[in-house]
């Protein structure tokens, strides 16, 4: 699965546990627009982190944050890469 | 030189006498009835009276031999555990002001530690000439691990270690016991006394005996009263031999009992008092529960007639009795009480209508963005679950919340490791907890690690 689509999948599946409702997902969403709180986006991170081996918020050194929806998955491809 | 105010371990022992008493692990045995006439420390009995003495016999039983042999003979026995890391010795014995150590009589003298005296202790005992005179009033202290560090040493007596020991009534039946516990900690220690004060035998498990050979044993002696930590009695839950033992009263202590515990050993058992403990070495034996239910009853809390005084503050208990230590050792030493005499155990209390309950250590709470998260809430839930054999709930760094709730879940034997499995866990978490304490991380593993004294290791 590419990490694209392992992203969306992920988002989506984090946000059914946890009970949220999904903005649609497209790459210039805002990320806190999206409708996942904190805590979603920690176990995502986490899910994400066991999925491909990478953690790119931790790895990253006083890189930028990503911001949108394209960009977590910039942000993903550019440590898978 | 300081007269004994009270019995001596000896007194006590012979005070219950009867023929056949002993102490047995797997394959040796020590008979109690003895002890007048024969020693476990020959020759240098004499040369210990009056010592600070750093007991590091060779197992269990030359252990129990020298306690019984040395209170009221030496100034101090220092009661080493049986994990007790060599770079630690130097520290204790200084820390101790030792002057004697005892040691087994198959391995060499302790090395590192500069004492007057090296006694040898060796079994089976040896005829002694005459009785010992005991002149003493013995400090008994134990070691607890500190989180880091040299283990911080509590100072006891025989009065505060029996003080939860009601003697029997000569009429009252007998009783044998048992303990998964070693009794160089404060836990099996109290099993030993309990054993010693009575007119039974003890049981004990010895080091790396399976569960099934050990209640295999236990069931042989016709053990009556047993007991072990929630995480010894989940490994006899799911052991086939779990029925070779018909025991009158079983006892947890150590860990937070959870009702999923209490209830499986109420129905293994259903001629047994299932009883969960509430004992720390600093702060004693507090009390006892004995309804099956989890937690206590906030009756308890407030000065009990029996001397013990319960209180919360800050969320964690406090406990005043004649059961607690005297003090730490050491010159720069903390204190052990507050100003009202009371010891704060660390233990995390919630009152939840007239129910007390424990929720975790003050120092094993996760940090979930801000949110506080006791790991063993989260596993009395988990442990609900019928698939669920035992978990770990822990701390996974995260780079968004500093930290998720994580956890590692045994399955019970033939339990199918499906992923739906893991989803009725977290929605079963997720109806009784609040989100931040649902497991974000769920893992099977085959077992968790427990540690020497039979918790739980939580690392961190």
């Amino acid at each position: 699965m590419s990490i694209r689509l392992t992203i969306i999948s992920q988002i989506q599946q984090v946000a059914a546990e946890q009970k949220k409702t999904l903005a649609p997902l497209a790459d210039d969403l805002p990320l806190l627009e999206s409708g996942l709180d904190s805590l979603c986006f920690a176990i995502l991170v986490a899910r994400l982190e066991d999925a491909t081996g990478a953690d790119p918020f931790t790895a990253a050194d006083g890189a930028r944050f990503p911001n949108t929806i394209g960009e977590l998955i910039a942000f993903y491809e550019h440590v898978a890469a | 030189m300081s007269q004994p105010e009270s019995l001596s371990l000896a007194d006590l022992l012979e005070a219950g006498a009867g023929a056949g008493r002993a102490i047995e692990t797997m394959g040796a045995t020590l008979p109690l009835d003895r002890f007048s006439e024969a020693t476990s420390l020959g020759g240098s009995f004499e040369r210990l009276e009056g010592r600070s003495v750093v007991l590091m016999a060779g197992d269990q039983l030359q252990t129990a031999a020298a306690l019984i042999e040395l209170d009221g003979q030496a100034r101090r026995i220092v009661l080493c555990p049986p994990d007790l890391e060599a770079r630690h010795l130097a520290a204790v014995a200084r820390d101790a002001e030792a002057d004697a150590v005892v040691y087994d009589a198959q391995s060499q003298p302790p090395q590192g530690v500069d004492v007057a005296v090296a006694a040898p202790c060796m079994l089976p005992l040896r005829p002694r000439s005459a009785a010992p005179v005991r002149r003493h009033a013995t400090e008994w202290v134990l070691l607890t691990s500190g989180t880091t560090g040299d283990p911080k040493m509590v100072v006891h007596t025989l009065a505060t270690l029996t003080g939860a020991i009601s003697r029997n009534a000569p009429q009252a039946a007998l009783q044998n016991w048992a303990t998964f516990y070693d009794i160089r900690r404060y836990g099996g220690l109290q099993i030993f006394l309990r054993a010693v004060a009575g007119r039974g035998s003890l049981t004990l498990r010895s080091a790396g005996e399976t569960v099934d050979d050990f209640l295999i044993r236990a069931g042989a002696a016709k053990v009556t009263h047993i007991s072990g930590t929630p995480s010894h009695w989940r490994l006899v839950l799911m052991n086939r031999a779990a029925r070779r033992i018909d025991p009158d009263y079983v006892r947890l202590s150590g860990e937070i009992a959870d009702q999923a515990a209490l209830d499986a050993l109420s129905a293994l058992y259903p001629r047994a008092r299932v009883a969960h403990a509430y004992a720390s070495t600093e702060a004693g034996v507090g009390f006892e529960v004995d309804d099956g239910r989890a937690g206590f009853p906030a009756s308890y809390l407030g000065e009990q007639e029996n001397g013990v005084a319960l209180t919360i503050v800050d969320g964690s208990l406090r406990i005043r009795s004649r059961r607690a230590a005297l003090r730490y050792v050491g010159d720069d030493a903390p204190d052990l009480h507050d100003r009202e005499g009371f010891v704060d155990t660390g233990d995390m209390i919630e009152v939840r209508g007239d129910r007390c309950h424990f929720v975790g250590r003050r120092g094993g709470i996760i940090n979930v963005g801000g949110a506080k998260v006791n790991p063993e809430e989260v596993e009395a839930v988990i442990n609900l679950h019928p698939g669920v054999h035992a978990s770990l709930v822990k701390a996974r760094k995260n780079p968004i919340t500093g930290a998720l709730v994580a956890a590692d879940v045994v399955l019970n034997e033939g339990v199918i490791e499906a992923a739906t499995l893991k989803e009725e866990i977290v929605a079963a978490c997720a109806s009784r907890l609040a989100p931040h304490k649902v497991p974000a991380l769920v893992r099977f593993v085959p077992s968790l690690a427990v540690t020497a004294g039979g918790k739980l290791a939580r690392s961190g």
